[in-house]
């Protein structure tokens, strides 16, 4: 067993830990935290992938900026952990039941996935920045300047809802 | 890095995957504090960029990495609107718990 695999299976076993404290911790905060180092290992997995880029896209969106605006929402609120109200054990038996049966189904749905007709050596040079550069702003150059209107309105949406009522401030 | 590629079969990331989008659906089920939900979404949403990712690489095509970067884009816009339209629920009701928003049943 190589190095390549011990890495690629310990960064699993890291997400699928930390996913889990995610979702079962009764802090909002450590759920936070937890799911900055989810990303972290997802990030891991990009390297080990070949995928660079996407890599170093990962480590600033996800890990720095979604996960800072979710800490700043987060704190800006001031929820302690205690707050929230619990479901009934009867139901989170059956969400964890559901979750897992989703699992199985979709595990059962991809049965002999392995055994697909893949290139032997594909190029491993795909994800530097040059190729992925290249291939959007030629093939891909209309839904990368959709996405900056999207942006755009992303941002007035944000400013326009989180702002206070013209009533509420007088 | 390409012993990856070598090595581990391409199974392993896709059952990995479907893992962390199982734990994703389960915490949305499970949690009613609003920010944990998104958080979960935010999962999902990782675990199939993940699945991208890898067919991507064994196959040898970069088009699954630009449609992972555009996934991002998406992700980051939503993001923005959905923290800001849960200050606002904040602002409303003095809680972020879900089970409070059943305005449309009455």
């Amino acid at each position: 067993m190589g190095l390549s695999e011990i890495l690629a299976y310990s960064l699993g076993v890291v997400s699928i830990t930390t996913a889990l404290l995610v979702v079962f911790s009764k802090n909002p905060i450590h759920s936070v935290l937890y799911l900055i180092l989810t990303f972290f290992s997802i990030a891991g997995q990009y390297v080990i992938l070949n995928a660079q880029f996407l890599f170093i896209v990962q480590i600033i969106v996800y890990s720095g900026a979604i996960m800072v605006l979710f800490l700043f929402v987060l704190m800006l609120l001031n929820l302690s952990g205690d707050t929230e109200p619990q479901k009934d054990n009867v139901f989170k038996i059956i969400s964890v039941v559901a979750g897992g049966l989703l699992f199985i189904s979709m595990i059962a749905m991809l049965k002999g996935i392995g055994n697909m007709n893949l290139p032997a050596s594909p190029d491993s040079q795909i994800g530097l920045v040059k190729n992925l550069g290249q291939l959007l702003f030629s093939k891909y150059v209309i839904p990368f300047e959709l996405s900056s209107v999207l942006f755009l309105s992303g941002m007035v949406g944000a400013v326009m809802i989180g702002k206070k009522d013209a009533e509420d401030i007088n | 890095m390409t012993e990856v590629i070598k090595h581990v079969d391409i199974s392993y990331y896709v059952y990995l995957s479907v893992l962390l989008f199982s734990i994703g659906v389960m915490g949305v089920l499970l949690r009613r504090n609003a920010i944990i939900l998104f958080m979960c979404i935010e999962l999902m949403l990782n675990s199939v960029n993940l699945l991208f990712v890898a067919f991507s690489s064994y196959m040898g095509d970069a088009n699954g990495q630009l449609f992972v970067f555009f996934i991002m884009v998406v992700a980051a816009a939503e993001v923005a609107v959905g923290l800001a339209i849960l200050v606002m629920m904040y602002r409303n009701t003095k809680s972020v718990d879900v089970s409070l928003l059943d305005k449309l049943k009455n």
